[in-house]
């Protein structure tokens, strides 16, 4: 057990320090440590029992829990829920009294918890300096700055790809656009990588009506904060996103901090750019629509696409034995190498008979299924008994009602904002991780300059390209 | 009853400041307004229950009975057993707390008794600014580095 104990005296009346501290969500504003926070079902801060959830800016996701609070004493305790340190049994205290000579507040803040064995110095060191002492100077600097000057700035130029219509790739024209003045909560980014997903694709042929043309397209890019009006984000961050409304493909982008991702230092933005929206994809995919067990078979169509890559690698790191399907003999081989143990070459969405084989006849336990319709009665055919036929895409078109019952099938469709509206911190903590230990290996094989986004769609439609595609702001 | 409070920063480390003010016999050393002190009965000074006996710069003589002292939380308690103040049931807690940004001392006295009503802003006053608050100013005198 360790315990540490850091104390100080701030310049200010106890009764401005407490009304910071007794909000239990405010640490984003004043701990320079401390990235983007949110409270747990909404409930307010000083709510006995509420869980704040946030990331760290070293990439650290942690979920706290309120368990004490005082006005009388001026004290609030918690302790850490999970956390992607190795620290356990974590309960702190943070107490203020007052300075009557002089008006001043002492601030006292101690905390007991266990670490792996050799490294106690190493956690009291960080815990004592880099979040107590640290978050003194951070709260003194954050009621000397006081109520912060909202200096009005002028929106900014950006250079945009916009479908002008719906249509080919042709339609996609670079235009100029503006980014404007981050408003309360949000953040002004400058991008240096954009992600390219299919969905895009079916945005410009208005197959999904998600934008009115002209209108720039994309869901997810990178980039560094150049203004933000925003607690927990400031100049110089580097973020990420995933998200909506559509409009990623653009060098400067305003968008509410809520939708932003603190990047590690492990993550440069050319690898976020190409993982948000995919790798968190793979993350619900796995862990939250379906829970995949060690021993589980897993059909993964379009194995050696962006998703399908971190599909068959975080399957494999799981346990499952993957089975995937690819339209060449070379992305057979890239399926292979990214743990897909059984690649299925097909044109013609025919794969049922090879994926009860392998499975000792038993099929697919989960299918995770992009392509919809063409596939759908072999996919029928290749799920187990009691299977789960996961929907997250139609590249073929739209599924058309049917009945799982031969099979007790289970059926669902999910979409990334939905789970990423509930989770989108943890999911995205659990992608970084997951790329740090090496479970996910994101392959940026295709980077063109953003004014060519049109190639990049000919070359994605014409199944000439495999992994990730990034365009490059 | 009447409930006083100060509290003060001294500029050394607690366990320095603790060695001064732990000696109950130890005000003349420390207090601007304490001539001289003495034990009663020849008892140690760091006796639970022993009383110290000391006299004021205006003459006045007060006896308190040391109640509590703890070397492990830097903190002690007395009462008053005569006093030329005119208050009752009178009990006082000093304590010391380290500061570790700067290696210092967070130092609070608080007191609580009772008198005459009419007196009781004027008693507050002079306890905690003329006694506790002086004490403290002299204090960090005492063991500036």
């Amino acid at each position: 057990m360790i315990r540490v104990r850091r104390s100080a005296v701030i310049d200010a009346p106890l009764e401005r320090v407490w009304a910071v501290l007794r909000d239990f969500n405010s640490h984003s504003a004043w701990h320079p440590a401390v990235g983007p926070s949110a409270l747990e079902r909404s409930e307010p801060p000083d709510q006995v029992g509420c869980v704040r959830d946030f990331t760290l800016k070293d990439g650290n996701h942690i979920r706290e829990q309120l368990l004490a609070l005082s006005d009388r004493d001026h004290a609030s305790t918690y302790c850490i829920l999970d956390a992607t340190l190795p620290m356990r049994n974590y309960v702190a205290t943070v107490q203020l009294k007052r300075v009557t000579d002089g008006d001043r507040t002492f601030w006292h803040w101690e905390s007991t918890f266990d670490v792996p064995r050799g490294r106690e110095r190493e956690f009291e060191h960080l815990v004592g300096g880099q979040v107590y002492e640290a978050g003194f100077a951070g709260l003194a600097a954050y009621l000397r700055r006081g109520a912060r000057s909202a200096a009005v700035l002028p929106a900014v130029e950006s250079q945009g790809v916009v479908a002008m219509s719906f249509g080919g790739p042709e339609v996609l024209r670079l235009r100029r656009l503006e980014a404007p003045a981050p408003r309360s909560g949000e953040v002004r980014l400058r991008q240096t990588a954009i992600g390219v997903n299919y969905i895009d694709v079916y945005m410009r042929k208005g197959l999904y009506q998600m934008i009115e043309p002209p209108a720039p397209i994309g869901m997810e890019a990178a980039g560094v904060v150049v203004e933000s009006n925003a607690p927990g984000l400031s100049a110089g961050d580097r973020v990420a996103y995933a998200c909506l409304p559509p409009g990623a493909y653009v060098t400067m982008r305003t968008l509410p901090a809520s939708q932003l991702v603190l990047l590690p230092d492990h993550v440069d933005e050319e690898t976020a750019a190409a993982l948000m929206l995919k790798g968190m994809t793979a993350e619900y995919l796995l862990h939250r629509t379906h829970r995949i067990q060690a021993g589980d078979t897993v059909l993964v169509h379009a194995a050696a696409g962006g998703v399908g890559l971190l599909l068959c690698q975080w399957a494999r790191a799981l346990g499952a034995r993957v089975v995937g399907t690819v339209s060449t003999a070379a992305k057979a081989e890239l399926a292979h190498a990214n743990g897909c143990e059984h690649p299925i070459v097909t044109q013609n969405y025919s794969f049922a008979a090879r994926t009860k084989q392998v499975s000792g006849g038993r099929g697919a336990d989960v299918i995770y299924d992009g392509l919809g319709r063409e596939a759908a009665s072999e996919n029928l055919a290749a799920l187990a008994t009691r299977g789960h036929w996961v929907s997250y895409g139609q590249a073929t078109g739209a599924l058309e009602p049917m009945s799982l019952g031969e099979k007790s099938g289970t059926f669902s469709q999910p979409v990334l904002f939905h789970y990423t509206a509930e989770s989108l911190l943890p999911m995205a903590g659990r992608v970084f991780a997951a790329l740090r230990d090496g479970t996910i290996r994101p392959d940026v094989r295709q980077r063109y300059p953003l004014a060519a986004a049109a190639d990049a769609h000919r070359d994605l439609e014409a199944r000439r390209t495999s992994g990730q595609i990034v365009l490059l702001a | 009853m009447i409930k006083v409070y100060t509290s003060s920063v001294i500029d050394a480390p607690a366990d320095a400041v603790w060695a001064r003010v732990r000696d109950f016999n130890g005000l003349p050393q420390w207090t601007p307004f304490v001539v001289d002190s003495r034990i009663e009965e020849g008892q140690p000074a760091d006796r639970i229950g022993c009383v110290r006996n000391f006299r004021l710069r205006d003459g006045g003589v007060i006896r308190e009975r040391l109640l509590t002292l703890s070397d492990y939380d830097y903190q002690c308690s007395y009462s008053i057993l005569e006093s030329p103040m005119g208050v009752e049931n009178y009990v006082a807690t000093l304590k010391l707390t380290p500061v570790t940004e700067g290696n210092r001392t967070f130092a609070e006295w608080w007191a609580e008794f009772d008198c005459a009503p009419e007196r009781a802003q004027a008693l507050a006053e002079q306890i905690g600014q003329g006694v506790f608050q002086a004490a403290f100013d002299s204090l960090k005198k005492v063991v500036a580095r």
